[in-house]
């Protein structure tokens, strides 16, 4: 169960972040969850929208540069040691993780972590043995 | 080989210097009776048309520059009554007073003619339905480009620059097989057909470039996207305008309208001449222009003369692509460097689109280099480090080419300037000491 990740190109400079999270805005587009790395010239905006396609064709229309990435989304209990067990797991089968980023929706319960791994279907395989708890793209925008 | 004029094209490199001195002694003498600043400079240097009896005798003669011309603005070159003249051009006066070409009927006849030499020899024909995309202005270009097609026979839509949506549908819809344009504005259009769907609808089959310099790799560029033969000219509102030369299909330099234009090379910084085939900058001539004779005349564009022999046939020496304007010329720290050695890394690197920018900076004596160019692969966000690879990769190859580390930035598509006419890639906002 992938969940599709939309990854934009923000230059940084200022306002650019602005603008961009205005046209989702203004299109009605929720980004569910967000990860933004930067150098001092540009920037990767990550995130999780519900309707991915409608807003990969608001962002590409208006002139951005936009990619569609197959992610996990796994539920960790929100206490120390939770993602440490996930981890973990990853790594005893030599899965190295790209990037990850996490959000909590409703407060106490569980931490919701996005990964992006090399080798996707071996990653997902293994946490599902170990009965991890994944999530749809309808299941992380509804949270 | 099609040709306009074999007779002239194809005429021997001897026969051709025998045609030439009694017109370069008729011109210099005819700017030295009519245009006082030229009889002026002559009489300064102890010299007078008599004294022109072979053709390497010019070399005595003083150069003009370009500060000359504007000092004679806007008539002071004009070598015939006025009611002789039927055109008067200007160049666009970007970097100061503009320059006017003041024209005879006699001068649009030869102007039309040399046009149309480069225009059969770019691959034109009187069955082609021709775009003329530069600007109906005081600007040379596209005046030139259309009375050298009509000369042809070609079948002109004159749309002029601008509203290139337009322009694409009319392309589409009148079946135009040639287009006329800078190059920079040939891109731009070619990024909007792409754009719109139609680029693979169009009939277009050869593109008669120039106006600006511009290198091998968006030659290459125009030619992948547009799907055509691409050729260069050559000309400058000074000596007349576009028409000084022209590239025939082999592409291998523009072949000089000779029996009209008498090309030198001289070294930038002396003035002296060089020898044959040496890199330096061309001082035209003109052998036959009656309205506003240029004798000597510093172009500022670096490039070389070849003499060999071309597989076209025509014995026409022949122009290396221009490298740029001496005045283009950027020296960051010390070292020369032309926005076309940029360009020439750039078009055509995987990964970024063919448009850039470049920004010199300066804090106290060092000098700063900055080249923006657009991302044009979403597969690039997929990793961190590929963008961080290319951005390396760019400023490597520049690194290699240029001697100097410049700053590499990568912005969004289509987020750099576009150009309808002669592009303006770089800003130089160095404080001068």
């Amino acid at each position: 169960m992938y969940v599709k990740q939309i990854s934009v190109f923000i230059e940084n400079s200022p306002g650019k972040l602005a603008d961009f999270t205005r046209l989702l805005g203004d299109n009605g587009i929720d980004l569910v969850s967000l990860s933004i790395a930067d150098t001092t010239n540009f920037g990767i905006l990550r995130g999780i929208v519900a309707d991915y396609e409608k807003a990969v064709q608001i962002i590409e229309s208006a002139g951005y540069t936009v990619c569609l990435t197959d992610v996990l989304a796994v539920t960790v209990p929100d206490k120390p040691g939770g993602l440490a067990d996930i981890l973990l797991l990853l790594s005893e089968n030599e899965i190295a993780i790209e990037y990850l980023y996490s959000f909590v929706r409703n407060k106490g319960s569980n931490a919701l972590i996005v990964f992006r791994v090399a080798d996707i279907d071996k990653a997902q395989d293994i946490l599902r043995a170990h009965h991890v708890n994944f999530l749809s793209q309808e299941e992380i925008c509804n949270v | 080989m099609k040709m306009w004029n074999p007779e002239i094209e194809m005429m021997s490199r001897d026969e051709m210097a025998a045609l030439q001195l009694p017109r370069l002694q008729w011109s210099v003498k005819h700017a030295y009776d009519n245009v006082p600043m030229y009889r002026e400079k002559m009489k300064a240097a102890g010299i007078k048309p008599e004294d022109i009896r072979s053709l390497s005798d010019i070399q005595y003669i003083p150069l003009t520059s370009k500060h000359d011309l504007r000092e004679q603005y806007p008539f002071k070159l004009v070598a015939v009554p006025m009611k002789d003249i039927v055109r008067i051009h200007a160049s666009s006066g970007t970097t100061g007073q503009p320059i006017t070409g003041c024209y005879t009927k006699e001068d649009l006849d030869m102007w039309s003619e040399c046009l149309a030499r480069l225009i059969v020899a770019g691959g034109g024909s009187n069955e082609d339905i021709v775009q003329i995309s530069f600007g109906y202005s005081l600007f040379t270009g596209a005046f030139g480009l259309h009375a050298g097609w009509e000369k042809v026979g070609g079948a002109i839509i004159p749309i002029s620059s601008g509203n290139t949506e337009r322009q694409i549908n009319i392309m589409r819809d009148f079946g135009a097989t040639a287009l006329v344009a800078t190059p920079s504005y040939a891109l731009y259009m070619a990024e909007v057909a792409e754009k719109m769907g139609q680029i693979d609808k169009l009939k277009l089959r050869i593109g008669l470039f120039g106006a600006e310099a511009s290198t091998e790799e968006m030659r290459a560029e125009l030619e992948r996207r547009w799907g055509i033969i691409a050729t260069e000219n050559y000309g400058l509102t000074e000596v007349s305008g576009p028409g000084v030369a022209g590239e025939c299909l082999h592409k291998c330099g523009m072949h000089i309208n000779e029996d009209h234009f008498y090309c030198e090379i001289v070294d930038p910084e002396t003035g002296k001449p060089l020898p044959l085939g040496e890199q330096g900058e061309m001082v035209i001539t003109t052998l036959s222009k009656v309205g506003q004779p240029a004798i000597r005349y510093r172009t500022r564009d670096i490039t070389r003369l070849l003499v060999e022999p071309c597989a076209c046939g025509r014995k026409r020496i022949r122009m290396e692509k221009v490298k740029g304007r001496s005045d283009d010329m950027l020296i960051i720290r010390g070292v020369n460097v032309f926005p076309s050695q940029i360009e020439s890394v750039l078009v055509g690197m995987e990964g970024i689109g063919p448009n850039y920018e470049i920004v010199v900076t300066n804090k106290g004596y060092m000098d700063y280099i900055e080249v923006k160019v657009e991302i044009n692969d979403a597969r690039l966000l997929e990793r961190y480090g590929e963008l961080e690879n290319l951005q390396s990769r760019i400023r490597g190859a520049l690194k290699t080419t240029l001697s100097i580390d410049c700053k590499v930035t990568l912005v969004s598509p289509n987020t750099l300037k576009r150009f309808e006419g002669k592009a303006k890639r770089v800003t130089d906002l160095r404080e001068k000491k």
